[in-house]
């Protein structure tokens, strides 16, 4: 049905919701968490949904950002905008690096150069001086921005929604542009890509580049919202994290990624009271101890996905709405 | 003349020694990787996860059975292999068809869950397992103290390696193996059962990691995530060898321990890095790998 319609009052109206959120009594840092990693995931399907590229190294985009924003906010003490700026940049530069190289090869290869990629600047940001080890980056201040006190909760809550509806503008332009149908095409048939003249690396490249700059701007809201930047941003669990949002929430869609991160979010978040539940319930005391093991949980969904959900909970519901039409 | 480049030599042996023993790890890792990936077409993401569960299968065969060393160095791998049946006829037969991507993550989720499962049983702390009473104390080569055991797992580990190799490439079960590769449809018609053949590859794939990981629990501690650091290192291992030949993955493995034990003698700090910054110089000159074949 939303086929006819123009999709943007769709979006409209989901944005529309999530500004309502903290008035229905919905903890705010929460959603900003939610948003942050939606913002990560979105850029993450930019890769993997529109072009094909399965990027195992994302977290290295995200924790590059998060360490570099909350250098030059808490350190630099640069204005938000600058610091966040600078974030990105870091971030961008990363993507720079890691694409060059890692295109060269494709396939699973690039997910396991990637992968290893991340894994040294993991290592970088462990021994570094700047990054505070293994304690990280803590008392990032929030600051201000244009006169607005970011240190109240709501005020923050619409500048990171702004920066979110932003950054899902700019993907959602660049998807439908012409430049993100050379890259379907990339997707779908690269040889034919090539054949048609198109110069297939360097678009890879812009792809991959752009994809993380986003997940870098993620990263640095981030630290802004929670104030630290720590080693799990930048851990390749993180990638695999994101890698299971998007497929949870469905590749290839716009929306998949935000229901995705919505609902592993909020699993992490809940699993232990889950698990508290089930025990009491069970009487198993195993069940207690759920809440520390997050992965089994997580490795359960990744391999029910992978298995029976490949198109994730949106791609699947609008296969669901196709038949019924038909 | 016991310095070199102003490092006593005692000690750089030492650490050569330690390079070539994780250079063994790396070779029996990316040996079964590649083996997999040349049948099944699925970059095996758990095998750091089942090298995990050989190390910790020996010490609770220790622990709760009384099993010494040398029983569960045998045992090991027949359970994670008896484990490797059950994954492939159950998970990673219904991929075979899908994008590559689909196998990498598949064995990602098996990962998780396998490393969730020991966590929270076992916490993240390291479990002891002491080096068997015959392959105790050191011998004295007159230039450095030799470690048995330590002479042992490379020893070990070579031995099996070249076995895994001579099998592929020497005998007519290698050949099966390799025609089923190239050609499944082909060698099916000559009556040779290639699905059987492919759950095999994967079971005796993953029994050499358990058997690694056996080898593994002495030296290092055996915890839940011994697996899933190192399956990154043998990932760059991988890339850098390239997955065409198997002689390659072993040669590679030995040979980037050793830069990495070399490292840590003469600049520490990029001991953990300097496997990704080889990978890095030699994607630039040879994107298809050392060993590897353009496509």
């Amino acid at each position: 049905m939303s086929q006819t319609k123009n999709p943007l009052i769709g979006y409209g109206l989901m944005f529309a919701g999530i500004a309502l959120l903290p008035l229905l009594g919905a903890y705010p840092i929460f959603v900003m968490k939610v948003m942050c990693y939606a913002l990560f995931a979105c850029a993450f399907n930019l890769l993997i949904g529109f072009t094909g590229l399965l990027s195992f190294g994302h977290a290295a985009f995200l924790g590059a950002a998060a360490y570099g924003a909350g250098h030059a906010l808490k350190v630099w003490g640069l204005p938000v905008p600058l610091g966040l700026a600078f974030g990105v940049a870091a971030a961008a530069a990363c993507g720079l690096v890691f694409g060059l190289l890692a295109i060269r090869r494709s396939g699973i290869y690039f997910s396991m150069i990637t992968l290893a990629l991340a894994q040294m600047l993991f290592f970088f940001f462990l021994q570094a001086q700047f990054t505070g080890g293994e304690d990280g980056l803590q008392a990032v201040p929030r600051g201000t921005l244009l006169g607005l006190d970011l240190g109240k909760d709501l005020t923050l809550y619409y500048v990171v929604l702004a920066i979110f509806i932003g950054a899902f503008w700019l993907i959602y332009r660049t998807v439908h542009s012409p430049f993100g149908q050379v890259l379907t095409s990339i997707r779908e048939n690269e040889a034919r890509a090539t054949s048609l003249g198109y110069d297939v690396e360097r678009f890879k490249l812009v792809a991959f580049v752009l994809s993380a700059a986003l997940a870098g701007l993620a990263g640095a809201t981030k630290t802004l919202v929670l104030g630290f930047a720590t080693l799990t941003d930048a851990v390749w669990t993180t990638s695999g994290l994101v890698i299971l949002m998007t497929l949870v929430g469905g590749m290839g869609t716009m929306v998949g990624p935000i229901v995705g991160a919505l609902v592993i979010i909020a699993l992490e978040n809940k699993i232990g009271d889950a698990g508290k539940f089930l025990a009491e319930a069970t009487g198993v005391q195993w069940f207690n101890g759920l809440g520390e093991s997050v992965s089994l949980v997580t490795g359960l969904i990744f391999i029910l996905c992978v298995l029976a959900f490949r198109r994730g909970l949106v791609g699947e519901l609008g296969a669901l709405l196709e038949k019924r039409k038909a | 003349m016991t310095d070199f480049f102003g490092i006593p030599l005692p000690a750089l042996l030492g650490q050569l020694l330690l390079g070539l023993v994780n250079g063994s790890f790396y070779a029996m890792l990316s040996l079964g990787l590649a083996v997999i990936f040349g049948m099944l077409n699925i970059i095996n993401f758990a095998h750091g996860a089942l090298y995990m569960m050989g190390a910790f299968l020996a010490w609770m065969g220790l622990e709760y059975l009384g099993l010494n060393y040398w029983v569960m160095l045998l045992l090991a791998p027949l359970l994670v292999g008896v484990l490797g049946i059950a994954i492939e006829r159950l998970l990673l037969q219904w991929l075979y068809k899908l994008d590559h991507l689909y196998g990498l993550l598949l064995t990602f989720g098996i990962t998780l869950v396998t490393e969730g499962i020991f966590r929270s049983f076992y916490g993240v702390s390291g479990q002891q397992y002491s080096v068997p009473e015959a392959l105790q104390g050191a011998t004295n080569l007159g230039f450095m103290i030799l470690p048995n055991y330590r002479a042992w797992v490379v020893v070990a580990s070579i031995v099996v390696c070249l076995a895994v190799w001579a099998l592929i490439e020497k005998t007519s079960l290698g050949a099966t193996l390799r025609a089923g590769t190239e050609n499944p449809k082909l060698v099916q018609a000559f009556g040779i059962n290639v699905p059987r053949m492919i759950t095999l590859t994967y079971a005796g794939g993953v029994a050499l990691a358990a058997f690694a990981g056996v080898l593994a629990a002495p030296i290092l501690q055996v915890t839940a995530l011994m697996g899933s650091n190192l399956i990154i290192v043998v990932f760059a291992v991988v890339v850098i060898g390239g997955m065409g030949s198997i002689l390659g993955s072993i040669l590679t493995g030995l040979g980037l321990g050793v830069i990495e034990g070399l490292t840590k003698v003469f600049y520490p700090e990029a001991s953990n890095t300097v496997v990704f910054v080889v990978m890095a110089i030699v994607l630039l000159v040879r994107p298809a790998g050392l060993f590897g074949k353009e496509k």
